[in-house]
């Protein structure tokens, strides 16, 4: 780093231009083919193209982005990155994702602003507590730091909480996972386009996906509003708009989408280090390094494709934040936003092959899909590059549905599911 | 969409609403296979346009049918149950 202030003072005074690189090139043209072409510059898609090229030798690669590069639900989540889960698949998942995070700065030379702050799953009831304990020991089996810790210790760990919640849902205690942290969701993106870039791979923006040939069962190409480009792979990772690329190719799906909104505060002076989280107040909220409050709640109750806010959820959610922290009642809402969410009937992902040869699917992420960027870029790249599900994924695949054996994460989903 | 016109209570705010899901048609579970039964369980047709949904408003208990563009987030038309077949035919 100091080098590159260095080389920045330098030319800076002798009026060059910024010798520091874009992030990542903007190609002019589309080639007639590609070994593989990722639907979405989100940061699954892009993490997925990063570790192809790296891992797997694979840099003919066009990542296509209908939008601006990240500005999907990558840039519309709250950050929160944990792997705190209850069934054994979400647990070795996400603990993976995980390991993966913590390397990633260094990989890119870029700073994430990833900060470990502890995450605390507030216990209101003995139903609640229970789930904790269950979440706490399947945690511990798969070796993720993770126990139940009573009402004193979240008080002294954060002080401005009202334990009485408004005296209607005292907090008994909570499930508190140390690991618990958050990163600058941007960074991550354009982190995860640098790194493939680098490797060769092709980030074309405001490139939409028109069709998909497919030609005795299995993937020919794709036609795109910038013209059409032959392949055999096809990787989509497009969270919200996954029902509309399904449809080109007449596959049916159980996602059904949900508008997921969040808003921040004004920025305070730090107070909240942990990040907290009150599935029965529908509430949670972490401060980020710039000292806003980051707060979510459930999903919008009806499906939705749409990214509109509404004053229902801002009122809602500022209730539930004023039972917890009764002090913000001065403090000032800054902004509002909403993702579109695909939300699966087993609250775990939707990762793999599909009855279309070639056509892989990565999807299903609803509310939980930021934590897992590392990890379904590098599970995916595996069963692109070698056509078999990574052994990670294996528990999420699309035809689960079929053979009635649903993961069943919805105990561990944070918020109102 | 801050107001829904409910066929039994004239137009009711947002919020004393619930939506029911999609009307669909089930298959009969005792001649459909295996496959159709759970695409029928599970699978949804998610992609945005024009649908026909149950909506309930909950303090009188009503369940009736709503026509919603999923995309825009409006409500084209409400109307009874009851006049779901003659709705369907047309």
């Amino acid at each position: 780093m100091p080098y590159r202030l260095l080389k920045f003072a330098a030319s800076s005074l002798l009026g060059r231009p910024h010798p520091e690189p874009r992030m990542f090139r903007n190609p002019s043209r589309l080639k007639d083919g590609y070994e593989v072409v990722i639907i979405g510059g989100g940061g699954h898609g892009l993490a997925a193209a990063y570790y192809l090229a790296r891992d797997h030798g694979i840099r003919n690669i066009a990542v296509l982005e209908k939008g601006y590069l990240g500005g999907g639900n990558t840039a519309r989540n709250t950050t929160i990155i944990r792997s705190n889960y209850l069934t054994p698949e979400g647990v070795k998942f996400y603990d993976a994702s995980l390991a993966l995070w913590a390397g990633l700065a260094s990989e890119f030379d870029f700073n994430l602003f990833y900060s470990t702050r502890g995450h605390f799953t507030l216990a209101h009831s003995d139903a609640d507590l229970r789930t904790a304990r269950w979440r706490a020991e399947v945690n511990k089996h798969f070796g993720v730091r993770s126990e139940v810790v009573d009402a004193a210790f979240v008080k002294k760990q954060v002080p401005e909480i009202d334990l009485d919640c408004g005296g209607h849902s005292p907090i008994l205690g909570a499930l508190y996972h140390e690991p618990g942290a958050i990163a600058r969701h941007d960074a991550v993106a354009w982190g995860y386009a640098r790194g493939a870039d680098r490797q060769g791979v092709e980030i074309h923006q405001n490139t939409e996906v028109l069709g998909i040939d497919v030609r005795d069962g299995a993937v020919a190409g794709v036609r795109t509003s910038r013209g059409d480009i032959s392949t055999k792979r096809v990787l989509c990772a497009v969270a919200g708009s996954t029902p509309r690329v399904l449809k080109l190719i007449g596959l049916d799906s159980p996602l059904t989408i949900h508008p997921l909104q969040a808003m921040v505060s004004e920025p305070l002076k730090p107070w909240l280090d942990p990040i907290i989280v009150s599935s029965s107040l529908h509430a949670y909220v972490s401060q980020s390094a710039r000292g806003e409050l980051v707060m979510g709640a459930s999903l919008d109750p009806y499906e939705l494709h749409s990214t509109r806010s509404t004053l229902e959820f801002a009122e809602g959610l500022a209730v539930n934040m004023l039972d917890l922290f009764p002090f913000l009642s001065e403090v000032k809402v800054n902004r509002q936003w909403a993702g579109m969410a695909d939300m699966t009937p087993d609250f775990a992902p939707i990762m793999g092959t599909t009855p279309c040869e070639g056509f892989f699917l990565d999807a299903g992420w609803g509310t939980w899909g930021f934590k897992a960027t590392p990890i379904s870029g590098k599970t995916m790249a595996h069963t692109v590059a070698t056509g078999v599900p990574h052994p990670l994924i294996t528990g999420f695949s699309l035809e689960r549905f079929a053979r009635l054996e649903l993961t069943g994460e919805k105990g561990a989903a944070s918020v109102g599911h | 969409m801050k107001n829904i016109r409910c066929p039994l209570n004239g137009p009711r705010p947002l919020l004393e609403f619930v939506c029911g899901g999609e009307v669909r048609v089930t298959p009969d579970p005792q001649t459909c296979s295996d496959a159709e039964w759970t695409a029928y369980l599970f699978n949804r047709a998610s992609v945005p346009g024009v649908k026909r949904e149950w909506w309930c408003h909950t303090p009188s208990g009503y369940w009736f049918i709503a026509e919603r563009d999923t995309a825009r987030d409006e409500i084209l038309a409400t109307f009874d149950a009851a006049e779901l077949p003659a709705k369907a035919a047309s």
